[in-house]
């Protein structure tokens, strides 16, 4: 039972002596440096991979030359002026004469800034706020994602709403990889990294903590919306399982691209066969 | 709960040299004495109260199966019986055995000596983001102010089928998902894990903290609670400082998700209320209205912030005694 002087408010006021000692950051002998170090390598790693392969503007389509429909996914889809032949769909864009991929680049590049999980990652990794649990905050103040800029992290949802649009042009993508163009239907290298490329991609999608809201999380009385919180009750475990799906999507999407710009600059044949 | 009282004269009967039972009591830099044999456990536990202090080493023989805190009860026994610390069920469900063993904080109760790296000395520290009463003993009153603060459960009336049933029917799919933050035994350390207090004291003032927000998260999940917490977390109890590190996850023992299943739906749920402009559209179209902070906090037990600024402003972490 709470009685009344439980609740009288008796604010505490701050400071008081801290145990443990003064002037160290941290009392953790095991290696807890290894995550903000592993995380730091990776996405730097891959921002260089993506900056040079936004920029390169070339080797991003393997067409019909090789019998082949392959798109880079950083390139897809191709919407300007400057794309290669048979690579888009017609140049909507035709004033944009640098690389088409920045324009799309763009809306993963949101997706993933905003993400939960990588906000996790980087604030780690990066910002130091905090590098790891009880190792002390890198700065003398913080406010963290209450103010401008970072309350902008906000925005999330409609990226994630783009992501779905970029999901389903890369799945398009992938399922059109099937055509050998003069050949006929068959499957090379090339289609199956496209389709594993589109899947994980979904996964990352689908795993993402405001489709979770959306779908079904942010209701108060599941019992009035059957079907929402079926898709709730399947989306829960896959989003305990986003951290895994936002790195492996993030390895793959560069290795495709690396695939398509092996065998687009003729570095390697796509090996394959058709019916 | 607290053994032993709290002794007034706290300097006069910290351990020294001279205390005879003491092995080998030497003050300083944790870790710095090694173990004299691998048979032993060195603890290296921190010893003051609010003047101050600094770590202290003891020597004990290994014993078979022991967690932590039977340890710091060996030294009690045998070395510092003034040494204080709280503890109650040794079962992991009272939460009053919260520490920082070898720097992360944990329960003293569940954590296995030998989960701990063998022939090392073991560092025990008080909760760093609470202010020392004595020993491993802290003044975790900050949790108690804000719990007064949170609005309790507030439910809609009964219609008048459950008037007639004789009380609510909830079907079960709607209670479950709350089931989960019940499961906390408010030891705390998520709260003296969170960077947001633990290195910025100044944001005690208007922050409630992971275990808080669970709570909360409870409340805005439950299937009859009709309050609207979205404003009043946002304003004043400071969800946006949480920057879902996920350090309070980490450390809770009762490996409840805080950060994915409480604090980013209630994340979710403030973009809803005030950042979402399609969603303020609909509130428009659908002339549906969101409880302001005050309005949402009308029915909590106390107002005000959980803690205020002294007339020297204290920011950061307070620098500890000792060193
Ligand atoms: S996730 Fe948020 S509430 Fe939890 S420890 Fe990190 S900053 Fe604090
Ligand atoms: S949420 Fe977990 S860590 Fe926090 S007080 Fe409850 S049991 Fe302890
Ligand atoms: S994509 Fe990671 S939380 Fe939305
Ligand atoms: S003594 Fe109860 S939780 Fe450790």
């Amino acid at each position: 039972m709470v009685t009344k002087e439980d609740t009288i408010a008796t604010p505490v006021v701050l400071g008081g002596v801290r145990g443990g000692p003064a002037r160290v950051a941290t009392l953790r002998k095991d290696r807890w440096w290894v995550q903000p170090v592993t995380t730091v390598t990776v996405l730097t790693a891959f921002v260089a991979y993506a900056t040079w392969a936004a920029f390169i503007n070339k080797d991003y389509y393997v067409g019909a030359a090789s019998h082949r429909d392959l798109i880079s996914p950083f390139y897809s889809p191709c919407l300007t002026g400057s794309c290669v032949p048979g690579s888009h769909p017609g140049s909507v864009l035709s004033w944009w004469t640098i690389s088409p991929a920045l324009l799309i680049l763009i809306f993963p590049l949101g997706f993933r800034l905003t993400c939960y999980y990588y906000r996790k990652a980087y604030y780690r990794s990066f910002w130091w706020a905090p590098p790891a649990c009880a190792v002390a905050d890198a700065h003398n103040s913080y406010t963290g994602e209450s103010r401008f800029p970072l309350i902008m992290q906000n925005v999330h949802r409609y990226f994630f709403f783009a992501g779905l649009v970029l999901n389903t042009i890369l799945t398009i993508d992938a399922v059109m990889a099937f055509r050998q163009p003069g050949h006929g239907i068959g499957i090379s290298v090339g289609t199956v990294v496209l389709s594993v490329n589109a899947i994980l991609l979904w996964l990352y999608s689908l795993s993402c903590h405001a489709c979770r809201h959306l779908c079904g999380g942010g209701l108060k009385v599941f019992s009035n919306h059957p079907i929402r919180h079926r898709i709730w009750k399947l989306l829960t475990p896959l989003n305990a399982k986003h951290m895994a799906f936002a790195w492996m999507s993030l390895v793959f999407v560069a290795l495709t691209d690396l695939y398509v710009r092996l065998v687009a600059s003729g570095t390697i044949h796509d090996a394959g066969f058709h019916f | 709960m607290e053994e032993p009282t709290t002794d007034p004269h706290a300097e006069e009967t910290a351990p020294s040299e001279e205390t005879a039972e003491a092995t080998n009591v030497v003050a300083g830099v944790p870790g710095s004495v090694p173990a004299p044999s691998t048979e032993d456990v060195t603890m290296v536990i921190w010893r003051g109260d609010e003047h101050g202090g600094e770590f202290a080493t003891y020597h004990l023989p290994a014993q078979e199966g022991e967690v932590v805190l039977d340890v710091v009860h060996r030294v009690q026994a045998t070395h510092a019986p003034d040494l204080a610390c709280r503890w109650n069920c040794k079962a992991g469900k009272c939460g009053s055995c919260s520490a920082e063993i070898n720097g992360k904080p944990s329960l003293m109760c569940m954590t296995r000596m030998d989960s701990l790296p063998p022939g090392e000395p073991v560092t025990i520290a008080p909760m760093k983001t609470f202010p020392v009463i004595r020993d491993l003993v802290t003044d975790v009153s900050y949790n108690y102010e804000v719990a007064k603060r949170i609005p309790p459960f507030e439910p809609r009336p009964k219609t008048a089928d459950e008037e007639a049933a004789g009380g609510y029917r909830m079907a079960q799919i709607d209670v479950e998902r709350s089931q989960e933050f019940r499961k906390c035994i408010e030891c705390f350390l998520c709260q003296d894990v969170c960077h947001v207090i633990r290195d910025h004291e100044e944001n005690k003032t208007a922050f409630a903290g992971p275990r808080f927000f669970a709570r909360s998260a409870e409340l805005e999940m439950h299937p009859l609670d009709v309050n609207d917490r979205r404003e009043l977390l946002r304003e004043q109890q400071g969800l946006g400082k949480c920057n879902i590190t996920k350090c309070c996850t980490e450390v809770c023992p009762e490996h409840i998700k805080i950060t994915d299943n409480a604090i980013i739906p209630l994340k979710e749920r403030v973009v809803d209320a005030s950042y979402d402009p399609i969603a303020w559209l609909g509130r428009k179209i659908l002339n549906r209205s969101k409880r302001t902070a005050r309005e949402a906090a009308a029915s909590a037990p106390s107002k005000g912030p959980a803690a205020i600024q002294p007339s020297e402003p204290v920011s950061g972490v307070p620098v500890a005694g000792g060193d």
